[in-house]
């Protein structure tokens, strides 16, 4: 085992940590298609740049003679061949992140795949990368994958292109090819609005150009693969770029103390600039940029830090602090464009939660505009996304937004889309443009408002959303709530599940797609009653937890109250006022909740009503007394 | 003021951020504390990302009781030092049992009181997100892995079903039962971890610096006798040699290197011309390359 040697290996030491306090980092994606050479390639840069232990070698050196596609030699591309799955397959299905560096920078790359289906994927390593490689093979030329790796590069942001032009051993070392293929590259990527594209000719195989220059080609006097990336300039936009810091956290000690944690998007800020809350507009100035390590007089993108104002301002998770002289957009309409990663096609007109880097609120596609086909560029109609699709579409969120287009700031321009059932990240988002200023529609700007129309009825508005099996009491026990209500001088309303579906609703039936309709245009006449200033009182089987919570995010916080109204099973069956549960014990309906369809008790009901063994109007007193507790009745 | 951050600033304060995202988006994150060097630098990261507030979770050690010594002793006192608030969970029935490394193997022994006992953990306190010190640079299963790793209910990861990760937008939704493993440090190396903690000044357990040690050799690897629990076979004795730990664990499963770097520069020099990867140590990803995944599936942090 080898020990350092003190004396001059301390001086060696000593500079190698100073050259490494200057190194910069490099995220970059490697995209082509299967069999391209991106894994060799990524190999050969791990192996070259000596990132590779011995012991990992000699690993690679069994599995390659257990997997390898390359006979006797050793294969690099199992080195990044990471799960078993895949490497039956002989493929790679996933993102990979590989790590190397040199003296000048450390380098993240993003392995993504060239399966047609995996365009989510590629996006996935896209969307953090600063730089694409485009794998292209000598032999092949420019594919329809090409484009459409390029376009995705081109659409995520990526300003930096190089193209390596792979495998150029098997077409002899030929420039002829090399140039035909640079060229054709250079036609189709014109208009996508690259800062630099560098084509490279190269044998990740053989190593020819990626660490060091080829003694096959002569003709050849641009850069190495590894020389250009440790040396392209990248970034370099966000000195100009307007001050950006969206808050994550509300840091909070003491009484003392109130900061506002986040990571600066872009842009700088000093002690004593004037910042400004991005959607409510209320001013102050940095008073101090707080870290562990001390006070800053400035800082810049990149920097996670706390920030004090001089005021006590209101600025919660989800805002942004903002150069006073350069906002952002406020609105709640926008225009973006769409990749779409679920197998669950994206219609018009579906809700979705809507996630940017630090804020979050309900959305719902109001258009889709067009489609963009991937492969020549081209807008087609469409009714629908399918997976890997892209779309330019519109957008109407609950709340303002605070936002900067995508190519103006790909922190702040960014989105991701949400389901409310499964939680399952379903789509990406890139802003293109506001739709209509928030502060024009401003809900604030109404003379007549929630505010105004519940104090004129002396009451707080609220939804009392009733959940429970069938025949669990729910309309016994609001109608008698209500009642009550009416006597002591509240103002109220009954929405009804039965009633609404055949007035309301009676367009819609019981698919996934219909209950969550339903589930909506319910919660949206509510929120109405609420806007009116009324206690709406709602009775609703409503089964899934996921439902309830998307009427709870519709409303603002203490305005839904979930009551469960909770009945044994059996007790249900027995009552059977209606006669259903017989039938559908009998097979004769289908789908009942309870029966053969699940219903999942709240977690935390804000109301929580035993119904057993009790009398109507015991549960109608606990009730009242809960609800006096939460100041619904005085 | 430089554009481009440092590397060492670009993956600090992008750790700094995953903390405070979980800590904004859950209710009951915890971070799995494991007393190695990753995690003095997960911990140092997660006391910088509050300041000057405490971090807002608690921190957990499941304790195999097969830790060095010297480990233990090192967890208290930074608890201590930090003031944070510190969880010690041990899997009881593996205890009654007598579940050992050195009768039960390695696999039973790490299944018993280090996956399944973590599981223990995170159900009895009901911890919606939990932070880990995995790196993606550790093992090739790991290079896939998201930072948000999102888990089951039984706590098992499934390589085909993870959320896509886009930009620094995390989707921290999770359903009841299910939870979410956070790896803020997902895309540090471990000559970066060394680094850092160079530069930070960071605590680290005495054991990764060379001194003589009581080492047995076993298996092709260097184990140190911590306590009288280790019986020698026939023909082994234990030799006093200078020898440091890469990466540290249940002493039984550790391989100890020879070595005479005792400070952190000299490790750092070491690392810089070292031929074999950290894991080597590990007695754990010995056995076929796809292992780590499968214990992965089964919840293996
Ligand atoms: N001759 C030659 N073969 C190559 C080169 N690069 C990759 N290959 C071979 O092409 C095949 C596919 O490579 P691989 O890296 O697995 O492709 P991936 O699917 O893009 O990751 C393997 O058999 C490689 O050995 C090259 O530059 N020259």
């Amino acid at each position: 085992m080898n020990t350092p040697d003190t004396g001059a290996s301390a001086e060696a030491l000593n500079a190698f940590l100073a050259e490494q306090e200057q190194k910069t980092m490099l995220r970059f994606l490697t995209c082509g298609s299967v069999d391209d050479g991106k894994s060799t390639l990524i190999g050969r840069l791990l192996y070259d740049t000596k990132l590779i232990y011995e012991d990992q070698l000699a690993a690679l050196e069994n599995e390659s003679k257990k997997w390898g596609t390359v006979g006797e030699d050793i294969d690099l591309a199992l080195l990044v061949d990471g799960l078993e799955a895949e490497r039956e397959q002989g493929i790679t299905i996933d993102v990979a992140y590989r790590f190397f560096s040199t003296s000048r920078r450390k380098f993240i790359v993003a392995d993504t795949p060239g399966h047609e289906q995996y365009t989510r994927n590629m996006a996935t390593g896209a969307s953090t990368a600063d730089l694409a490689v485009v794998l292209v093979d000598a032999r092949k030329g420019v594919l329809t994958q090409t484009r459409r790796h390029t376009f995705i590069a081109s659409l995520l942001g990526i300003r930096h292109i190089i193209v390596a032009i792979n495998k150029i051993d098997l077409v002899g070392y030929d420039m002829a090819v090399f140039n035909k293929i640079s060229d054709e590259f250079l036609e189709l990527s014109a208009e996508m609005g690259f800062e630099s594209i560098t084509p490279i000719p190269l044998s990740a195989r053989y190593g020819d150009n990626v660490t060091a220059p080829s003694p096959n080609m002569d003709w050849y006097n641009g850069p190495t693969l590894l020389g250009h990336l440790e040396t392209v300039e990248f970034e370099a936009d966000s000195a100009e770029a307007p001050f950006r810091f969206p808050v994550q956290y509300v840091v909070r000690p003491d009484l003392n103390f109130r900061g506002f944690a986040g990571t600066v998007a872009s842009g700088t800020v000093s002690v004593g600039d004037q910042v400004v809350v991005a959607k409510s507009g209320k001013q102050s100035r940095v008073k101090r940029i707080s870290t562990m390590d001390g006070d800053l007089s400035s800082t810049s993108q990149g920097n996670a830090i706390t920030l004090v104002l001089e005021d006590e301002i209101e600025v919660s998770r989800g805002n942004m602090l903002v150069n006073a002289e350069d906002r952002p957009e406020v609105a709640d309409q926008f225009a973006a464009n769409l990749v779409w990663f679920s197998e669950d096609a994206m219609l018009p007109g579906r809700q979705f939660i809507l996630r940017t880097e630090t804020d979050q609120t309900s959305v719902s596609v109001t258009d889709l505009r067009y489609q963009i086909d991937v492969n020549n560029f081209a807008h087609e109609a469409a009714k629908s996304l399918e997976l890997n699709e892209v779309g330019y579409c519109h957008f109407s969120t609950q709340s303002p937004l605070a936002f900067d287009p995508y190519a103006a700031n790909r922190a702040t321009g960014a989105f991701i889309l949400i389901d409310r059932l499964t939680n399952a990240t379903v789509g990406a988002g890139m802003i293109v443009h506001a739709l209509r200023r928030a502060s024009n529609v401003h809900r604030q700007a109404l003379d007549v408002d929630k505010a105004t129309r519940s104090a004129q009825k002396g009451q707080k508005p609220v939804v009392l959303w009733f959940t429970g099996l069938s025949g669990s009491g729910k309309s016994t026990i609001a109608n008698l709530l209500e009642k009550k209500l009416l006597t002591s001088g509240h103002h109220s309303t009954i929405l009804d599940g039965d009633n609404v579906r055949h007035g309301l609703n009676r367009d819609l039936g019981f698919t996934d797609e219909d209950r969550v309709e339903n589930i909506r245009r319910v919660g949206e006449v509510s929120k109405l009653m609420v806007e009116a200033g009324l206690i709406a009182l709602v009775s609703f089987i409503s089964p899934f937890r996921a439902e309830r919570q998307l009427v709870r995010d519709m409303l603002e916080d203490g305005e839904f109250l979930e009551i469960f109204v909770d009945t044994p099973f059996e007790d249900c069956v027995k009552r059977d006022p209606k006669g259903l549960y017989a039938k559908a014990l009998r097979g004769e309906i289908k789908n009942f909740t309870g029966v053969d369809s699940p219903y999942e008790p709240p977690k935390n009901p804000d109301i929580h009503l035993h119904t057993s063994g009790k009398e109507p109007e015991e549960i109608l007193e606990a009730l009242e007394t809960a609800l006096r507790s939460r100041g619904v009745l005085s | 003021m430089s554009q481009n951050l440092s590397h060492l600033k670009h993956l600090e304060a992008e750790a700094i951020h995953i903390f405070r995202e979980v800590a904004a988006s859950f209710e009951k994150p915890v971070m799995l504390y494991s007393i190695g060097k990753d995690s003095s630098v997960l911990l140092h990261l997660a006391m910088k990302a509050f300041y000057p507030a405490k971090p807002p979770f608690p921190f957990l050690h499941v304790d195999t009781t097969w830790k060095f010594q010297e480990m233990v002793k090192f967890r208290d006192e930074t608890a201590k030092r930090l003031g944070i608030d510190l969880i010690v969970h041990i899997n009881q029935e593996g205890v009654d049992q007598g579940i050992n490394p050195f009768d039960h193997g390695s696999n039973t022994h790490t299944h018993i009181m280090k996956t399944t006992s973590l599981r223990q953990a995170l159900d009895k306190y009901g911890f919606d997100a939990a932070f880990g010190g995995a790196r993606r640079d550790e093992e090739k299963s790991r290079a896939k892995e998201r930072i948000f790793s999102f888990r089951d209910a039984q706590h098992g990861w499934d390589p085909k079903n993870q959320r896509p990760e886009m930009w620094k937008i995390f989707n921290t939704r999770v359903s009841k039962g299910e939870s979410i493993r956070v790896f803020p440090i997902s895309n540090w190396t471990e000559l970066d971890i060394w680094q850092y903690i160079l530069l930070e000044e960071i605590p680290i357990v005495p054991l990764y610096f060379a001194k003589k040690r009581p080492v047995v050799e076993r298996d092709g690897m260097l184990i140190m006798k911590d306590d009288e629990r280790m019986v020698l076979k026939p023909g082994e004795a234990t030799t006093d040699q200078m020898v440091r730990f890469r990466t540290l664990g249940c002493y039984p499963l550790t391989g100890a290197i020879e070595s005479d770097a005792n400070t952190l520069e000299a490790i750092v020099s070491e690392m810089l011309i070292a031929r074999t990867s950290e894991r080597q140590g590990r007695l754990i990803d010995r056995d076929e390359a796809g292992s780590m995944e499968k214990k992965k599936r089964e919840g293996y942090f």
